[in-house]
C-alpha cells in the first residue's frame, strides 16, 4: 500500500489522494484531487462542464489512466493496477454512463448480464455459459427498476428512460462496491431524471454502497445527495453536506451570478 | 433594385476552366491515338459479328451427354469455392480484427493492413498461377488463390466495419471488468455482426465465380474442364458448361440472399 501525505485510515472504502490529470503535458485537467469515501449513499459532484468531473470518475475505473496520484478501493491502489487486477477491481466498480452505452444490438436481459463478464472466463463468455444464479438475479434486477416485461426486447428498441434502467441495472449486476454515474440525467426529462435519482439513491442504501454521481441539476443534487463535492478548475472547492453549499459556493464553483434566480 | 457593386457586372459563378477543357482535349486525342495505335477498325467487328454468329450456331444445342465430367467438375468447384471461402472468412475475423486501428496499437494494426494490402494486389489469376507453381495442379493452388483473395477483400471491410463502431458501447463493457476477448464477444460482435455476414455471403458468391476460373490455369475445378472443351472446339459442351455456371451462381445468390435475410 501507498502511503502518501493523510494516508486512507482502515475503514476508508475509496481513497483518491492528490489525484492529477493531463491529457496534453503541462495542461492539467485535475489538479490534485484529495477526496475520501466510507458513506453509503448518493454522493454529488457538481462543477461546470470541463471542469474535469467525467475524468475524475473515468479515472477511478480507469477508463482513463491518471497522471500522478493514487487511488485505493478498500486498500488496493487501482493507479497502479494492470491486467488481472485491473478487471478484478473494475468489477467492483459499478458505472452508469450519460448516453447509457448500452449495447444496442443485444436484449435488455443480455445487456444486464453483461454486467457478470467480469467475473467469467472468455471461454464461458463465448459459450455464453452465464450460471443459473447469474440469470435469475438478472430477471430480478429488471423486475426491480421495473422493466421485466422488456427483458427479450432489443435494448434500442427502448426510451431513454428505460434504457438509463438497463444502464443501473447492469451496473449493479457487478455486485459492486461503489457505483460511478457520469451525468445519468443529463439526457433525460425532468420526471425520467428525478425516477433516476431515485433509483440510484436506492440501489446505494440497499446495497449498502456510496453512489458518486456527476450532475448540472444543483438542486437535484440537493434533493438526494448525502454529501456534496463541488469542483472547478480541476480542483475540489467544496466538500461537505448538501445544506452547507451556499450561495456564494456555487458563484465560486461556476462563477457569475445571473443564473442563480 | 440598388446595386450594391456600381461598377460594371459580376462574374458569372459558373465560368469555364480552361484547365478542364485542356483535360478533356487530351483524353479524347488519347482515344484517338489509341484505336489507330491498335488497328481498330470498324470492318474488323463487322468480321468478328460473324464469327461470334458461327460459334452460337455450333454452341446450341448444349451437349449434357458427358454429364458426368460436368459433375465432377462442378463438384470440385464448388468444394474449392466452400473450403475457401469458410478458411478465408475466419481467418479475416482475426485478420480485420488485428488491423482494425481503433482496437489495436499501431506495431500490431500497420503489419496486418500491409499483409491485406499484400493479398489484394494480385488479380486472383496472377495468384492462382503462382501456386499452380509452388504447390502444382489441382485444387490445392485454387484453394490457396481463393484464401488469399477472400482475405484481401473481407479481411479490409471487417476492420473498416470494426473502426465504425460506437465505442461507448465498448467503454461500457470493459467497465464492469470484462477481459479483451470478453469485450470482443459483447460489445464489438453484436455492432458488426450483421455486416460481416453481408460482406461472408458475398465473398461466397464471388468465390463460387472465382472457382470456376482458377481451373483455367490449372487449379483445379470446372473452369479446366471448361478451357480443355474449348480447345477441342466442343462448343455444344462449353454452352452446357456455361449453362451449368450461370445455374450455380443464380442458386448462390439466391442461398446467400436468405442468409443475409436471417441475420439482419
Amino acid at each position: 500500500m501507498h502511503t502518501t501525505a493523510g494516508s486512507a485510515e482502515p475503514h476508508t472504502l475509496l481513497s483518491i489522494r492528490g489525484l492529477q490529470k493531463e491529457y496534453v503535458a503541462g495542461n492539467a485537467i485535475l489538479k490534485g484531487i484529495d477526496i475520501d469515501i466510507k458513506e453509503q449513499g448518493i454522493i454529488a459532484i457538481i462543477g461546470p462542464s470541463g471542469t474535469g468531473k467525467s475524468t475524475l470518475l473515468r479515472c477511478i475505473n480507469r477508463l482513463i489512466d491518471p497522471t500522478k496520484g493514487h487511488i485505493l478501493l478498500e486498500q488496493e491502489d487501482l493507479s497502479q493496477a494492470r491486467g488481472k487486477q485491473l478487471r478484478m477491481l473494475r468489477r467492483k466498480i459499478g458505472m452508469v454512463f450519460q448516453e447509457y452505452n448500452l449495447v444496442e444490438r443485444l436484449t435488455v436481459i443480455e445487456n444486464v448480464l453483461t454486467g457478470r463478464l467480469g467475473y467469467m472466463s472468455a471461454w464461458n463468455a463465448w459459450r455464453r455459459n452465464f450460471s443459473q444464479e447469474d440469470i435469475n438475479t438478472a430477471f430480478e434486477l429488471l423486475e426491480a427498476v421495473g422493466l421485466a416485461e422488456h427483458a427479450k426486447k432489443r435494448a434500442d428498441s427502448l426510451s431513454g428512460g428505460q434504457r438509463q434502467r438497463v444502464g443501473i441495472a447492469r451496473a449493479v449486476m457487478q455486485n459492486p462496491r461503489v457505483l460511478l454515474a457520469d451525468e445519468p440525467t443529463s439526457s433525460l426529462d425532468p420526471k425520467t431524471a428525478v425516477e433516476i435519482m431515485e433509483l440510484l439513491e436506492r440501489f446505494a442504501l440497499e446495497k449498502n454502497m456510496p453512489a458518486l454521481v456527476n450532475i448540472h441539476d444543483v438542486n437535484l443534487a440537493r434533493r438526494y445527495a448525502k454529501r456534496m463535492i463541488g469542483m472547478s478548475n480541476g480542483v475540489v472547492v467544496y466538500d461537505g453536506p448538501p445544506e452547507g453549499i451556499t450561495d456564494d459556493h456555487l458563484k465560486q464553483i461556476y462563477g457569475g451570478e445571473s443564473w442563480l434566480v | 433594385m440598388a446595386r450594391i457593386n456600381s461598377q460594371g457586372n459580376h462574374e458569372n459563378p459558373f465560368k469555364g476552366n480552361n484547365l478542364v477543357r485542356l483535360g478533356w482535349f487530351l483524353i479524347a486525342a488519347y482515344l484517338v491515338y489509341s484505336f489507330n495505335a491498335m488497328g481498330l477498325e470498324w470492318t474488323r467487328i463487322v468480321e468478328g459479328l460473324g464469327h461470334a454468329n458461327a460459334l452460337l450456331d455450333r454452341m446450341f444445342p448444349p451437349n449434357f451427354s458427358r454429364w458426368e465430367l460436368l459433375l465432377s467438375g462442378l463438384a470440385e468447384s464448388l468444394e474449392i469455392a466452400i473450403i475457401a471461402s469458410i478458411t478465408g472468412i475466419i481467418l479475416s475475423l482475426f485478420f480485420g480484427l488485428f488491423s482494425a486501428r481503433n482496437l489495436m496499437p499501431n506495431w500490431i494494426s500497420i503489419p496486418m493492413r500491409g499483409l491485406i494490402a499484400l493479398c489484394r494486389t494480385f488479380h486472383p489469376v496472377i495468384i492462382a498461377i503462382l501456386f499452380v507453381k509452388s504447390v502444382g495442379f489441382g485444387a490445392l493452388a485454387g484453394i490457396l488463390t481463393l484464401v488469399v483473395a477472400s482475405i484481401g477483400f473481407i479481411a479490409k471491410l471487417f476492420a473498416e466495419a470494426i473502426e465504425e463502431i460506437s465505442l461507448k458501447q465498448v467503454e461500457a463493457v470493459r467497465a464492469t471488468g470484462a477481459g479483451f476477448a470478453s469485450v470482443i464477444l459483447f460489445a464489438v460482435m453484436p455492432q458488426v455482426f450483421a455486416r460481416f455476414i453481408g460482406f461472408a455471403t458475398y465473398q461466397l458468391d464471388s468465390n463460387l465465380r472465382n472457382s470456376t476460373m482458377v481451373g483455367i490455369v490449372g487449379a483445379g475445378g470446372l473452369g479446366g474442364t471448361l478451357f480443355s472443351a474449348f480447345q477441342r472446339f466442343d462448343y455444344d459442351f462449353v454452352s452446357a458448361i456455361l449453362i451449368t455456371i450461370i445455374a450455380i451462381i443464380m442458386i448462390g445468390e439466391f442461398l446467400s440472399n436468405i442468409v443475409r435475410r436471417i441475420f439482419s
